[in-house]
């Protein structure tokens, strides 16, 4: 009896140690990642790096326009996509009805975050380019990278906004509110970290993208600020394609150091969203 | 005695196929507890939330009859429901403070109706608290998170936010099924004090409680209304067998 106890103790532990290795497992490329591109982009980074224009065919020289377009890009695409984004999110979480019409935009959100990100690409190209002559632009791109934020922010806010307890619209019905104030006051401040942590993650993927603005907004090489949302513009991820791929002679370290800084771009926006909603559940009363 | 309420033929099915009321008739009279009482699915709480028309949010399939508050029909499509629902306050079953300070579930419903002036919002906490027999206990700490105080305080405070609206009519949906002997006691004596101004109807979590609160009472099974009258004469001698067969425990 004892001993079988023993034995059965013993292959817990082992299964137990299997898992965590097994979990191990999944940090460990991350931290490869990370820390290759840490070890061989950090020597890259200086002052002119970041600030100063590309020179010798980018060979040399800064990278800033491709760290001021990728910025001009996320805040596009963050003024199209997160007040319609949260728009739909509402209707579909407050005001609609199961209807065959809500089922219908659910399907369509749903199949819209599964489009390989270059057929947004194509998409846009045929839509904001050329039939709407928004030309290679911010805007193109920006609407472009925003169609495809989308269903990340309306899936993410939805979610955010149906945690909210049940009991909070009827108290709040009960006292005399009408929907759009139990909304405002109570469903909304509720549900806002949850949004942001959504809203943020979307447009941490649309500052990373390639394909959806490489028809649409991407410029190869373009030494100035663009001033205007009707200029096309470097962005980072997009120039680190085409200095690892389309430059011969490229210096290794000025790939890895443009490697870094989109890295710590999106990963900031990543742990700024982290602070977020470790910070509301923290403080959260229900 | 004057009814305040006056429910003419009222019957309820909702959309998912259980009827809940039929053909309700029942007076309730104003400044008095009217207890609505019997065995779950008996159709009480789908009463109450007719009322106060708190039904609207849900699904149903049929409503007929008439609830007249002072003569007004509230179940006309035209009547105004945010005025019907701060005059007809609801306290729920379990205590839902919003996640606020304890000042602003207070202030929250007068907010809503536009009032912003500090003096009136001060003068409305302190008094519904009073009324709620809750403002000894907490009013060093007004702003503190009302969920921090105890259930018992929670649903005192429920209580006091649905004053806080000067509501003319109180309904009470099992406000005591959470709460411990001591809060209940709490809760039904700030009741006996609020109906000398209130109307007030009470869904009980218990026969006893029924007993022990009711001046009038209704007895539902499945539904229907099977009796109603003052309560010493429903619990000590009622007039139906199945009233009687409930208030002394053969079945529940």
């Amino acid at each position: 009896m004892k001993r079988s106890y023993a034995n059965r103790d013993l292959i817990q532990r082992l299964g137990f140690s299997l898992l965590t290795l097994l979990a191990l497992t999944t940090v460990f490329p991350i931290l490869m990642v990370v820390g290759y591109i840490i070890k061989e982009g950090a020597p890259a980074i200086s002052w002119e790096f970041l600030s100063a224009m590309p020179r010798d065919g980018m060979r040399a020289g800064g990278i800033l326009p491709a760290i001021v377009g990728t910025l001009y890009l996320t805040i596009g695409t963050a003024i199209f996509s997160v007040p319609l984004g949260i728009a739909a999110a509402i209707y579909l979480s407050e005001y609609a009805r199961d209807t065959f019409l809500t089922r219908l935009i659910r399907i369509a959100i749903i199949n819209l975050a599964g489009i390989p990100s270059v057929v947004y690409g194509l998409f846009g190209l045929g839509l904001f380019v050329i039939f709407l002559r928004f030309g290679t632009s911010i805007l193109a791109a920006s609407l472009t990278l925003s169609i495809m934020t989308l269903p990340v922010i309306i899936s993410a806010s939805e979610e955010a906004l149906r945690a909210v307890p049940q009991a909070f619209r009827t108290v709040s019905i009960s006292l005399g509110g009408t929907q759009w104030q139990t909304i405002r006051r109570i469903v909304l401040p509720q549900a806002l970290p949850g949004i942001l942590t959504g809203v943020i993650l979307g447009l941490e993927r649309a500052a990373g993208e390639t394909a959806p603005i490489l028809f649409t907004g991407a410029a190869f090489f373009l030494p100035r600020l663009p001033d205007s949302p009707m200029d096309a513009t470097m962005a980072l991820p997009y120039h680190l394609f085409v200095i690892s791929t389309q430059v011969p002679e490229m210096p290794f370290q000025i790939q890895y150091g443009t490697a870094l800084v989109l890295l710590i771009f999106v990963l900031s926006m990543n742990i700024i969203a982290t602070v977020i909603r470790s910070r509301a559940r923290a403080k959260r009363q229900w | 005695m004057v009814d305040k309420i006056v429910i003419e033929n009222l019957s309820l099915t909702y959309a998912e196929g259980n009827e809940s009321l039929r053909h309700i008739n029942l007076k309730i009279a104003a400044n008095a507890i009217t207890v609505l009482f019997g065995p779950a699915g008996g159709g009480k709480s789908s009463l109450l939330r007719c009322i106060n028309r708190l039904n609207d949010l849900t699904d149903i399939r049929l409503l007929q009859g008439k609830i007249l508050i002072d003569g007004q029909n509230v179940l006309d499509p035209k009547t105004d429901v945010i005025a019907l629902r701060r005059k007809v306050g609801m306290v729920f079953a379990r205590p839902v403070v919003l996640p606020f300070s304890i000042r602003g579930n207070l202030t929250y419903g007068l907010e809503l109706a536009g009032e912003k002036r500090k003096s009136r919002l001060d003068e409305a906490v302190e008094r519904s608290l009073k009324l709620a027999a809750l403002w000894e206990e907490v009013k060093d700490r007004l702003d503190d998170p009302a969920v921090a105080l105890s259930g018992g305080q929670q649903q005192r405070l429920c209580l006091a936010r649905v004053l806080a609206n000067q509501p003319e009519i109180i309904l009470l949906d099992e406000p005591t099924s959470g709460l411990d002997p001591i809060s209940t006691g709490k809760v039904e004596a700030a009741l006996q004090e609020l109906k000398h101004q209130y109307t007030i109807v009470l869904v009980p979590h218990s026969v006893q409680q029924a007993a022990r609160t009711a001046d009038y009472a209704a007895f539902f099974l499945q539904g229907e209304l099977v009796e109603f009258g003052p309560g010493r004469d429903l619990f000590t001698n009622p007039k139906d067998k199945r009233t009687e067969d409930y208030v002394e425990g053969r079945f529940g």
